[in-house]
């Protein structure tokens, strides 16, 4: 299959022995009439901002200081008076001898304070009385922040209550809490040093990449289609085809859109970089610094200072997912494009387009789906099929990447890929050949099939 | 320029092209004619190597069609088009160096070209916005950018306006007198056939009649010949007469005899009232009816 691909490239070059290599023309025509559209322009800049805006908005809306509110309380059990508050909530205190829960109630409406909580006092003050009848009442509805600030405040006392009651210090119980924190390491091969595992920045980086190379196959695949869709429509394919083979102008189509496609990726990560590296420099340095250590806490693993996130991210072989990823992006885009070419050939409107994409994406879908099962065990069967077949590989090898997989599976994967793509191009040609040829027709996929066998 | 020898196309169940034989003189402008369907599309297909014959034999010159001779051919399909978003003079010089032009040849040619269809001012503008007529220019200066030794137009007149079917008719006698080969393409016989010299009638996938237009149309023709007489005649004797009309220098009749009709013309020209007489050879379409009826003639001398 792939003797012929190169034989058919090869004649190609022979029979054109001037300057004007056509895949070559048609590679630039593409090229250019994209990546000169305004559209290309403004994508490509606005996609890091949107990019940088998803790493970072969530990290200022959360460490947005709230509105400062005012709390006044009613301590009938005297249990967090004398404690001020901290931060954004300020607690101030009514005399429990003066005031009940009605008069408090009618003073909160009246006043300009912003919430009243009533921590009433039970027989014999027992705290679990106590703390199943603490009441907050707001003039709004209080915000969780406020709610969880308070619920510690009064379990922090409820606690060191509890404990003196039952005779231990505090103070012992403080000093004897103990905070564990094992650091994994994947053990090295031969003189490898052993290397220190960073599972959550795995998760996040296999989930980012997989994600990544679904979006950009998808996006540039259809790009394909559109421009074969285009052809056709405006009846300039068979002009075109009277001076190169179909299957140049097939190839120069996907080569070329391939090539916005690294152009536009290039300079993304040139752009993101840029952009990450102003924000985290000299924007908000001290917020990202937080947000990296809350980070993995939220995901219910072990905080992890800055230097472990040093050593996590030495743990990663990011030349090898770099790698991986502009080859899967590339087998990936190669396949689905050559599908999808095929498949813009034998319509006439992109309207109709639809019910040949659904089947063509479902894989693309399966293995979005099947992402987080990937990910709980990267090296089990289900992962290890799912990168083998090239339909899921480029987004499920991605998945798998970061967590390092045996070299073999990769090379395996990366061969399947290849040869599968030449043989799709070669189905794919033989539709498209006929397809372009094809117009009012309304074709179905017993239709397609026989265009194979023409 | 363009033999074809037991050239047999066949699409799934239909047979397009059933083992035909054509052969397309160097300099001639030749007719391919025939009702949709007949296979003209499936045959011009075949000489731009957008398909390949199932069997049979094209030769470009005195040796087989080669990849490289698309090069030498200039042709305009009959779903024709061009990029919408693209500029013309790009699009131009694309479509040149897709046909193996250099980008200074192609723009020098092109600007030749544009300035003598007054068309200059559009090469900076989009395609889209050209009027229908402007763009149906631009097309077909694509098609004879690379000066083309054979010209292949199918259907080229149907969706041109008047104005540009008379122009580019113009041209392409032209482009004719210069040397090049024409072959038109189409389904509306009457059409070409003032400019056509060679035709070819195809039907069904079969060539039915193939030469030079007027030793076919001899070939047909049927004993029908013409009178303009001074004065009105009732008897043809042998002949059947076919039609008649009157108008203020005479009467004009369309006969039909068996023979050459010697004696009826001699004594209407003895009585002085004959002006004119002409044997009136059939039209394509005539000759593609007789045939579809009655079978082809062979020519005298096979």
């Amino acid at each position: 299959m792939c003797k012929i691909f190169l034989l058919r490239l090869s004649r190609t070059a022979q029979n054109w022995p001037n300057m004007n290599n056509p895949i070559l023309l048609i590679i630039q025509r593409e090229f250019l009439s994209r990546v000169r559209k305004r559209t290309f322009l403004l994508v490509t800049i606005l996609g890091p901002l949107v990019f940088a805006a998803l790493l970072i908005v969530p990290g200022i809306l959360a460490s947005m200081p709230e509105e400062d509110k005012n709390i006044i309380v009613l301590d009938e059990a005297a249990l967090i008076v004398p404690e001020k508050g901290k931060n954004e909530y300020q607690l101030e205190y009514l005399d429990p001898r003066e005031n009940d829960l009605g008069t408090a109630k009618k003073f909160l409406g009246e006043s300009s304070y912003d919430a009243l909580l009533y921590i009433p006092t039970g027989e014999n003050w027992d705290p679990d009385f106590i703390k199943n009848n603490i009441l907050l009442f707001g003039k709004e509805d209080p915000s969780i922040n406020m709610v969880q600030f308070l619920d510690g405040v009064v379990e922090d006392r409820l606690n060191k209550e509890k404990l003196l009651r039952n005779g231990v210090d505090p103070e012992v119980v403080a000093q004897s809490t103990t905070q564990v924190s094992i650091r994994s390491y994947t053990i090295g091969k031969d003189d490898e040093e052993d290397q220190q595992s960073a599972t959550g920045l795995k998760m996040g980086l296999g989930y980012l990449a997989g994600v990544l190379i679904y979006f950009f196959i998808f996006l540039y695949a259809v790009m394909v289609m559109r421009g074969v869709i285009e052809e056709k429509s405006n009846r300039i394919v068979e002009v075109i085809i009277s001076s190169v083979r179909p299957f140049q102008l097939m190839m120069g189509k996907i080569l070329g859109i391939g090539a916005v496609g690294v152009a536009q990726f290039i300079i993304w990560v040139v752009l993101s970089g840029g952009v990450y590296f102003v924000v985290t420099n000299f924007l908000f340095p001290e917020m990202i610094a937080t947000q990296a250590a809350a980070g993995p806490e939220g995901s219910g693993l072990n905080p992890v200072t800055g230097f472990e996130i040093y050593d996590q991210l030495r743990a990663i072989n990011f030349p090898l997912i770099l790698s991986g990823f502009v080859f899967y992006f590339f087998g990936g885009y190669f396949l689905y494009s050559a599908m999808f070419a095929a498949l813009g050939s034998a319509i006439d409107q992109e309207a109709d387009s639809q019910q040949f994409m659904m089947p063509v994406t479902v894989p693309m879908i399966i293995a979005l789906v099947t992402a987080a099962n990937v990910i709980q065990d990267p090296n089990g069967d289900l992962a290890f099929w799912m990168s083998m077949i090239p339909f899921t590989a480029p987004i499920s090898m991605m998945i798998r990447l970061p967590f390092g997989i045996p070299i073999w599976e990769v090379i395996l994967s990366g061969a399947i890929l290849i040869v599968t793509f030449f043989a799709m191009v070669a189905l794919a040609s033989k539709i498209y050949r006929v397809g372009i040829l094809m117009y009012g027709k309304k074709v179905t996929w017993k239709e397609l099939y026989k265009w194979l066998k023409h | 320029m363009i033999k074809a020898t037991n050239v047999t196309k066949r699409y799934s169940q239909k047979l397009a092209l059933d083992a035909i034989d054509l052969s397309i003189p160097k300099g001639s402008v030749y007719g391919l004619l025939g009702p949709n369907g007949a296979g003209k599309t499936s045959f011009i297909r075949i000489m731009n190597q957008i398909t390949a014959p199932d069997e049979g034999q094209v030769y470009f010159g005195d040796r087989a069609l080669q990849p490289r001779d698309i090069a030498r051919i200039g042709y305009l399909p009959e779903e024709r088009g061009l990029y919408k978003k693209m500029k013309v003079g790009e699009q131009v010089l694309y479509l040149a160096r897709l046909k193996g032009l250099s980008t200074a040849e192609a723009k020098l040619r092109a600007k030749k070209w544009f300035e003598r269809l007054e068309m200059v001012d559009f090469w900076e503008k989009k395609v889209e916005d050209l009027s229908k007529g402007m763009a149906q220019k631009v097309q077909f200066v694509t098609t004879v950018l690379h000066e083309p030794e054979l010209l292949i137009f199918d259907e080229p007149f149907t969706g041109f306006d008047p104005i540009n079917t008379n122009l580019i008719k113009r041209e392409i006698l032209r482009l004719s007198e210069d040397g090049a080969t024409v072959i038109f393409s189409t389904h509306r016989m009457e059409s070409v056939e003032e400019i056509c010299d060679h035709i070819g009638l195809i039907n069904n996938g079969q060539v039915m009649v193939e030469g030079p237009l007027l030793d076919i149309r001899k070939r047909y023709q049927n004993g029908t010949y013409s009178f303009v007489v001074k004065e009105a005649v009732v008897h043809w004797g042998e002949g059947t007469l076919l039609q008649e009309s009157k108008h203020h220098t005479g009467h004009s009749y369309t006969v039909k005899f068996e023979s050459y009709p010697g004696t009826v013309v001699s004594e209407l020209a003895a009585k002085g009232t004959l002006v004119a007489f002409e044997e009136v050879l059939p039209s394509v379409q005539d000759i593609f009816i007789e045939i579809v009826e009655n079978g082809a003639k062979l020519a005298e001398h096979e």
